[in-house]
């Protein structure tokens, strides 16, 4: 088996999680990996999840809509029912519980519940929930080198924000230690 | 070659085009075509070119058709519903012999349908992209570094034989990002020279005429013929396709664009089963690629075309096996992308078909 990693974000609209997709799909290129990065742009947008497939794999990317994701970052009740029950088996599931009532069951997968967007707030940057989830995501699956997910963040993060650059750092690492 | 960089398909459309040359863009904003207009309204005005939102689709198409006649690479794009208001401005390039680009980010219709990815436009691109007797050779790019790459060859092939060309994509393709290496970029100045265009002749040489109305029946039959003739050149030295394990394969699978890239897992998984399958993927879809399919009629035993509509490549697929095999076609539609899990599910009915068929000699 070829050394994939498909990943659904998933949330409300607004919450960073198209970002937060090409965070991790940069990690992907900087390793000089096959990726792709697919956004959902359909009416559901407008109302309740907006999620994007993100695939890492070290052969062509077939079909780029993930449908069972070997991971999955849920930023709102919707979008933990949705996707959830399809994640694979032995897969990670990132609950941003600030904004889930009830996690769904999965046995199939490990489930990682913490309050990103109340932990985002607490240190004074209630936008980057998103990363502080992408952080813990990195912690428990490893995606890529360390030391690539921060030079991702340096591609994603234009150069006129220097100080947004700084703060997505620091959420990364709240992440990873959460 | 630059460094790869993350683009959505319809970002690395735009930019390439302006590399390619492309100095004029006339358009209008629809789902999921958009991204592409908003970056040309971005980077145009930076390189000297033009970006105009144009008052409607016809307009724009008809912007295309005055740059082009001025010599200039020109383009225009769109989605389904828009890409139908250009037909009339289309076959009036055609009947003038005018070069120009217009891509297609296809979306699910018939009428305003949906505006999830969609390939149903198939038939409208290869046959009867506006009325009279006029063929577009038309690109089907299936990754976003494809899309980067055909543009250039969109563009030579327009001019070469002086004809409109189509870029023929699809919303997943459209909105979706993969790593691109971006080529070099080449300046109008440095494009071949043109001498029929209608740019003022300072009276150094007879005026140029772009037209398209002939009275004289026998005069736009002429013009017919010579034009045909050029087609005829085109389905010799243009034709395009990419195989994968098609050549000792016994179903063979023929997808274009987002779908083959579908039929790519689904033969991958096929093979895993030891189900002999492999994969056709025309890049022209006119010319079509019959040579890349005929080379296959001996060792085939069945084919399965997949399509996101509800068939409409598998005709041209079925002029070229003519009866030699059976042809199969699973689709979806309406802007719903097929799982790989269902194209191997295709698969696998063909395979036991195949094997009961052998038993029973």
């Amino acid at each position: 088996m070829s050394n994939t990693l498909n990943v659904v974000l998933a949330g409300f609209g607004g919450q960073g999680l198209l970002f937060a997709g090409k965070l991790i799909a940069y990690c992907g290129l900087i390793e000089d990996r096959h990726v792709s990065w697919l956004p959902s742009y359909g009416p559901e947008m407008r109302g309740g999840t907006a999620n994007c497939s993100v695939c890492l794999s070290d052969e062509p990317i077939g079909s780029p809509l993930v449908l069972n994701p070997d991971a999955l970052i849920a930023m709102n009740q919707p979008s933990i029912d949705k996707f959830a029950p399809v994640v694979t088996d032995g897969g990670v599931i990132v609950a941003d519980m600030t904004l889930i009532g009830s996690v769904p069951e999965a046995p199939q997968a490990t489930t990682i519940q913490l309050p990103a967007t109340q932990m985002a707030e607490d240190a004074g940057f209630k936008q980057l929930a998103n990363i502080i989830c992408a952080g813990r995501l990195w912690a428990e699956t490893h995606f890529c080198e360390e030391e690539t997910l921060f030079k991702a963040m340096e591609k994603c993060v234009p150069a006129r924000k220097a100080q947004m650059l700084e703060l997505n750092k620091q959420a990364l690492h709240i992440g990873m230690n959460a | 070659m630059s460094e790869k960089v993350l683009m959505k398909g319809n970002e690395a459309l735009a930019e390439s085009a302006i590399r390619a040359g492309c100095r004029f863009f006339f358009g209008y904003p629809i789902t999921p075509q958009t991204e592409l207009a908003a970056y040309m309204a971005k980077r145009m005005p930076k390189v000297g070119g033009t970006y105009l939102q144009a008052e409607s689709e016809i307009a724009a198409i008809n912007m295309v058709y005055g740059a082009s006649a001025a010599g200039a690479r020109a383009m225009t794009s769109s989605s389904s519903p828009g890409v139908s208001l250009k037909g009339e401005g289309i076959s009036y390039m055609s009947g003038s012999d005018l070069p120009g680009v217009i891509i297609n980010v296809q979306r699910g219709g018939p009428g305003l349908g949906g505006i999830q990815p969609s390939q149903s436009d198939y038939w409208q691109a290869t046959r009867a992209m506006g009325h009279g007797d006029h063929r577009l050779v038309v690109f089907a790019p299936a990754t976003v570094q494809e899309m980067a790459d055909l543009i250039y060859d969109a563009f030579d092939v327009a001019d070469k034989y002086r004809t409109p060309v189509m870029i023929l994509a699809d919303g997943m393709l459209g909105q979706m990002m993969e790593p691109v290496e971006l080529r070099e970029a080449i300046s109008p100045e440095d494009l071949p020279a043109k001498d029929w265009t209608t740019e003022g002749h300072k009276n150094k040489r007879p005026h140029n005429i772009v037209n398209s109305l002939y009275l004289t029946a026998e005069d736009l039959e002429d013009l017919n013929v010579e034009r045909y003739q050029r087609y005829k050149q085109i389905e010799e030295t243009e034709q395009r396709a990419e195989t994968f394990l098609a050549e000792d394969a016994d179903i063979v699978l023929v997808a274009f664009g987002a779908t083959s890239r579908i039929c790519r897992s689904a033969v991958r998984a096929a093979r895993d089963e030891g189900i002999k399958a492999g994969l056709i993927r025309p890049i022209t879809l006119w010319p079509f690629p019959e040579e890349a399919i005929r080379a296959t009629l001996p060792t085939a035993k069945a084919y399965l075309t997949v399509e996101m509509n509800m068939g409409q490549m598998v005709d041209d697929v079925r002029l070229v096996v003519n009866g030699a095999h059976p042809v199969d076609f699973y689709g979806r539609t309406g802007g719903v992308i097929p799982t790989p899990d269902e194209v191997l599910g295709k698969i696998r009915e063909i395979a036991a078909d195949l094997d009961s068929a052998k038993g029973d000699e």
